[in-house]
């Protein structure tokens, strides 16, 4: 294995956000949001350049750090999976970092304060944390990657500092340590039965025995903890909804992703042969469970920023319908691309709806004062475009074409028809029939006149709206990914299905 | 029985004292310090590991204390986050519980609370 040209974009899509942090740090104050927008427009460039890479290339997209390869070294590698992600995080954070001008934004005349400082260092670590988890290849790197992102993401729930959003931190910091040292006793044991933390070198050594199965259980389950799967959900909504607007589209849009990205990268690519067809529909039970549960009580909010914190809770379940069928797919020997880049749609398609729905949400509680499901009338006449992005945004989580939430569905609808799986495809209409009930009242209360003499509690600049409804329209027409001549998801994968076949 | 095997047991206990303390006890520093006896089950384990993959002649395998001394660190500063999360929710309520229905509302004088 050697590096690829291209392969130190990969160290620069890591290290250009890090970099910006420390900077940030030391220059303080109002330079930090100056510097962050930079390092946004010039992380955007690294990573559409190494998109171009991959794609012109047609193979993954490699850098062996210090030249050593593995198992020495530390090998990055990004494929296909990983790319996608990449552009996806880079989109979402252009758009809360243009949102976030409005919120965290200084002024010049406007005096300097702790927390528009805290968000731009926290929001570059995050995105930093979230590229390393999608481009590092070594389990062990991957555990470092996900306690950044935990320590970037912890603190952007108490931005404010009030008592009950420090207490969700708090509950939200002890699951995710809880979850990482599970993950990481998970890694030590496969290091000891197989002596490599790379995920090539293990894919191929990987054997289906006790220490495997103990070690994939640990590590599943501590991911599962971080990225709120249901029953381990109950820290993600008053962290999500306690946070500022910005903060809780960063929180729920993409650092739930980053843990999920993980499962993911383990199930699919590090142990194929040792799933067995029975954890994966356990899997897929709890995502089920997780789509019903998390829609029902969405429901019942008064509150619109809780409803969208549950619906979130309700959209991970459909991140992990993916994996039984998946595994059906795999135990049937028929190709499980399609259901593969169905459920990295649905992540990104929710990515960029909920991003827009929660900076959505964050408007309408500027304008109004308060988020009130039952006294939302009046908004749509002052926040029109605003309304039309929650709307679009919920349209892609229900699943209406073309957006890509419709698509994503569609791909694992399919899959769940070719495997005889009907349970799981009951389970995502059911679930979306739910969501559109919520999104259409909020949508229809919206809309209703307001009362005479009602004057906003405070206007709204328009980039704000416009960054909102960008995010909203990407998700709303990622539909049309359909058109798109190849499948970037399936570009320098590894050849499990032959190898599992065998 | 070796000495990389008792360690071994000494990790798996430790872990299990962490983990039943982290989801038994209520109180938030009991929750913090248990993750911390899990954390040094899971480094001592690493340890044995490395004693257990010793090439010939050598006291370990570096690979194992090497991700140790990492880890290590990464805890330390996963409790410093946490102890401070701790102290500033002390500071804006006057309790530290973690319950969700605990009362909100800022009692200026702890000793009152």
């Amino acid at each position: 294995m050697t590096s690829t040209p291209g392969g130190l974009l990969l160290v620069l899509a890591v290290l250009v956000p890090f970099v910006g942090v420390l900077v940030g740090l030391v220059l303080g104050g109002r330079n930090a949001q100056r510097l962050a927008l930079l390092t946004i427009v010039l992380g955007l460039a690294i990573t559409i350049a190494i998109a171009g890479t991959l794609v012109q290339s047609g193979a993954a997209v490699v850098y062996l750090l210090g030249g050593w390869a593995p198992p020495l070294g530390v090998a990055l590698r990004a494929d296909g999976l990983s790319v996608v992600m990449l552009l996806a995080v880079a989109v979402v954070i252009c758009g809360i970092g243009v949102y976030a001008c409005g919120d965290f934004g200084t002024p010049r005349g406007k005096p300097e304060t702790r927390a528009p400082f805290t968000f731009w260092l926290l929001l570059l670590a995050v995105w930093g944390s979230l590229n390393l988890v999608f481009v590092s290849g070594d389990l062990f790197t991957l555990y470092v990657a996900l306690e950044l992102l935990t320590f970037a993401g912890v603190p952007l729930v108490c931005l404010d500092g009030r008592g009950e959003t420090l207490r969700a931190a708090l509950r939200y910091l002890l699951f995710a340590l809880l979850g990482s040292l599970l993950y990481l006793l998970g890694a030590v044991l496969l290091y000891g039965a197989y002596g490599t933390l790379d995920i090539a070198l293990l894919a191929e050594a990987i054997r289906p025995e006790p220490i495997t199965w103990a070690a994939a259980a640990l590590m599943t389950v501590g991911l599962l903890a971080k990225t709120a799967l249901f029953p381990l959900h109950m820290w993600l909504p008053p962290a999500h909804a306690g946070a500022p607007a910005a903060a809780s589209a960063v929180l729920s849009a993409l650092v739930i992703k980053g843990s999920w990205f993980l499962v993911v990268r383990l199930w699919l690519d590090v142990m194929p042969g040792v799933i067995t067809l029975s954890a994966a529909q356990l899997l897929g039970a709890l995502g089920a469970t997780a789509i019903l549960v998390g829609n029902v009580v969405a429901l019942r909010q008064a509150r619109l920023k809780l409803l969208i914190a549950y619906s979130t809770v309700a959209q991970i379940g459909y991140l992990f319908l993916m994996f039984p069928l998946v595994a059906g797919l795999n135990a049937a020997q028929l190709d499980s691309g399609d259901a593969i880049s169905g459920g990295m749609l649905q992540a990104i398609s929710h990515a960029t709806a909920k991003a827009a729905m929660f900076m959505a949400a964050g408007l309408v509680y500027k304008v109004l004062g308060h988020d009130r499901i039952a006294d939302l009338r009046g908004v749509a006449q002052v926040l029109p475009m605003t309304i039309v992005a929650f709307a679009l945004g919920g349209a892609s989580l229900i699943g209406l074409p073309p957006s890509g939430g419709f698509f994503a569905k569609w791909l694992l609808l399919s899959a769940a028809v070719t495997t005889a799986q009907w349970w799981w495809a009951v389970v995502m209409l059911g679930g979306g029939l739910l969501t559109s009930a919520y999104v259409f009242l909020v949508v229809m209360r919206a809309m209703q006149p307001a009362v005479d003499g009602w004057v906003p509690a405070s206007s709204v600049p328009r980039y704000q709206q416009w960054s909102v409804l960008g995010l909203a329209l990407c998700s709303f027409l990622l539909g049309l990914a359909a058109l798109l001549p190849g499948d970037v998801v399936q570009i320098g994968r590894p050849a499990v299905l032959q190898w599992v076949l065998q | 029985m070796n000495a990389a095997t008792l360690f071994g047991l000494s990790a798996t206990a430790l872990i299990g004292v962490g983990l039943f303390g982290l989801l038994v006890s209520p109180h938030p520093l009991r929750k913090i310090l248990a993750f911390n006896v899990i954390g040094s089950g899971v480094f001592l384990l690493l340890g044995a590991i490395a004693r257990r993959g010793a090439a010939l002649g050598m006291g370990g395998d570096p690979v194992p204390q090497a991700l140790l001394i990492t880890g290590i660190v990464v805890a330390f500063s996963a409790t410093a986050l946490a102890v401070a999360l701790l102290l500033r929710l002390f500071d804006a309520t006057g309790s530290v519980t973690l319950a969700a229905d605990a009362p909100t509302a800022v009692p200026t004088d702890p000793d009152n609370a």
